[in-house]
């Protein structure tokens, strides 16, 4: 996967779903997690996935960032099927399309934001000197310039999820995908949190993805998809009321 | 490689305490090693130092049929003892030996103006001197006329001289050794002692006045050297023929060359080491299962970690190599303290007690450090195999 000379244009399609099937194995029955959803996430997109928990929002998430391979259907992240892609090859694919960020933003312990920060550019074979630098950039975007050395344990929630924010967008993504991302948080560091969603996909033009139950988040979000018991209900704009 | 062993020691910095006591079961491994195989390596050097300062390239020759090793039956009513006349064909066929000289030993007790001490008696010959490096300070040694002529004189070691003269002159004095009165000719130069044996607590005769004295008529036996090393083997063999020869062919006599002693302490000292390296490398082991157990540990409790990593773009072989690599920081890293630890008491011990033999040879290092970096991949493959074979999925849920 070479750099830079395939990235797309705002309006292609990143994320093409096609009549994906989710099975597990619980004990000796199956679960169907997800039933035959397909739709299409283009790049630029602000998109949130809701639905009741159980509903297959979070093996979508899971689908979505490459971390699980779907039982029946296919999934092109970027233009590659990643069915078809080996451990090696999908470490590769998450590690220069997707940033992760998590309900618990699940920082490395002991270990400064900097060097958190710079975890992903490791994987991707950037040097020290240059992560560190990059790493900073990346924390200066997020309004953390001034906590480089400090520990996750010695910030607050919505510095925590700073960070996590910075390491999604350090390796300069094409795909924003959150987890329930302010589900820790409480409401007014959430806004903010959401703001910075609204920020990066309006400058850097980076695709946003949330799988949420929040309604606050939901609605500013461009586009919903709801899942509910593992089929697509509703695709569009955010609904009033709901 | 050099990004997982820097994030290996990130690793262990973020975790000082617990990476510190991981290492302290290598880090006494691998001291014992190199402390016991220093006290190994000391005992050996030592014997070798101490049978190589009895001469060079000796040979014994004593009565008797027996095996080259251990200790053979005593000496006394051979069939065909060892006599004068064999040291006359030897001195007169040997062309590869440095010298000969007969021996004949007997305790007994020296007195001089009322005060006595037992002592060990050798009635040897003017070769003797030479061939076991032990020289006169004053006055001579046993010469070749005394030993013609049954001359009744002897040669006195340092202890005894202190011990019946003082600060007298014993040259030229008259001593009762046994029960034969002896005049002093030569004082031996200060010797130490020898694996236990006092070299200064010894009286020289000449070997026909000591045949005399213990009214024998055989040797105890002859010592002779080859000349070189290269000429040990064709020494051997041209003693054993000469002797044989005059022995119907029978070969009623055994040849013990210094080789042969030097071997077979050599053996047992080698046994010895290998035993103390045996017992040392439990320690070792016991290291090992703790840092495994550490690691096991580690694993689960970075669970979350590991989900992470895999998720911003660690392959499995990311994951295997960082788990492994931090064993086997953490194993090195113990045994270079270890080792620097054992190697700072070897020397501080060879230093202030120089009388304890201890030693530190490149080897101890090599296989202490060696060791302790095997000892760290074999601990850390079953933790790592099981962090990178983690599904990340399960591994990010994982509470």
């Amino acid at each position: 996967m070479s750099d830079a000379t395939d990235a797309l244009a705002i309006g292609e399609p990143l994320m093409v779903l096609d009549g994906i099937h989710r099975r597990f194995m619980m004990g000796d029955e199956e679960v169907r997690a997800l039933r035959g959803v397909s739709f299409t996430i283009t790049k630029g997109e602000y998109v949130c996935i809701i639905g009741p928990s159980g509903s297959g929002k979070s093996t979508m998430m899971y689908l979505l960032g490459c971390l699980d391979t779907p039982s029946e259907g296919t999934y092109e992240l970027a233009g590659y099927e990643v069915s078809e892609l080996g451990d090696e090859e999908l470490a590769a694919l998450r590690n220069k399309y997707i940033g992760f960020v998590f309900q618990a933003f699940n920082l490395i312990p002991r270990t400064t934001t900097v060097d958190n920060v710079a975890l992903p550019l490791r994987y991707a074979g950037v040097g020290i000197g240059e992560r560190r630098r990059r790493a900073a950039q990346a924390l200066e975007r997020v309004g953390l310039g001034h906590r480089l050395d400090h520990t996750p344990d010695r910030l607050s929630g919505g510095e925590r999820q700073r960070v996590a924010i910075a390491r999604a967008i350090v390796t300069k993504p094409e795909l924003l995908l959150c987890d329930e991302p302010t589900g820790n948080l409480d409401s007014r560091v959430g806004a903010e949190i959401t703001r910075l969603f609204e920020e990066l996909n309006h400058d850097m033009g980076v695709t946003v993805v949330i799988v949420t139950h929040d309604p606050n988040l939901a609605k500013r979000a461009r586009r919903n998809i709801k899942l509910v018991d593992g089929q697509m209900v509703y695709d569009g704009p955010p609904q009033e009321g709901k | 490689m050099f990004e997982h062993v820097l994030s290996a020691f990130l690793a262990l910095k973020a975790n000082k305490i617990r990476a510190a006591l991981t290492m302290l079961g290598v880090v006494i491994g691998v001291l014992a090693v190199t402390l016991l195989v220093g006290v190994g390596d000391g005992a050996r050097i030592y014997l070798d130092e101490q049978i190589s300062g009895l001469g060079t390239n000796l040979m014994t020759i004593v009565p008797g049929r027996r095996e080259t090793r251990g200790f053979g039956p005593p000496a006394g009513n051979i069939a065909r003892p060892l006599v004068m006349e064999d040291i006359q064909a030897l001195e007169r066929q040997g062309s590869l030996l440095r010298g000969i000289s007969p021996m004949v030993m007997g305790g007994g007790a020296v007195r001089f103006k009322g005060r006595t001490r037992d002592t060990m008696i050798l009635g040897v010959g003017p070769a003797f001197s030479d061939l076991r490096n032990m020289h006169v300070d004053r006055g001579s040694f046993v010469r070749e006329e005394d030993v013609d002529s049954r001359r009744r004189v002897c040669v006195l070691g340092r202890t005894i001289v202190k011990e019946l003269f003082g600060d007298e002159n014993p040259l030229g004095q008259t001593v009762r050794l046994a029960d034969g009165r002896f005049r002093v000719v030569g004082l031996m130069e200060e010797r130490g002692t020898s694996l236990g044996f006092d070299l200064n607590d010894l009286v020289f005769i000449p070997v026909t006045a000591a045949m005399d004295l213990f009214n024998q008529d055989h040797l105890t036996q002859i010592l002779t050297a080859a000349r070189s090393k290269e000429d040990a083997p064709a020494a051997s063999e041209e003693v054993e023929q000469i002797l044989a020869r005059r022995r119907n062919g029978e070969r009623t006599f055994t040849i013990q060359s210094q080789d042969d002693l030097l071997k077979t302490f050599g053996a047992l000292t080698g046994a010895m080491t290998l035993m103390l390296l045996a017992i040392a490398s439990i320690s070792l082991v016991v290291g090992g299962i703790g840092i495994m157990n550490i690691m096991l540990v580690s694993v689960r409790e970075r669970t979350r970690e590991i989900g992470v990593r895999r998720a911003v773009g660690a392959t499995k072989s990311d994951i295997l190599w960082q788990f492994l690599l931090e064993s086997v920081v953490i194993s090195s890293t113990g045994g270079g303290i270890g080792l620097a630890l054992g190697a700072s008491i070897v020397l501080a011990l060879k230093r202030f007690a120089p009388s304890v033999p201890v030693a530190l040879s490149p080897w101890i290092a090599a296989v202490a450090f060696g060791s302790s970096f095997v000892v760290g991949v074999l601990s850390g493959v079953v933790p790592a195999r099981r962090a990178a074979e983690l599904d990340p999925v399960e591994a990010l849920r994982y509470e």
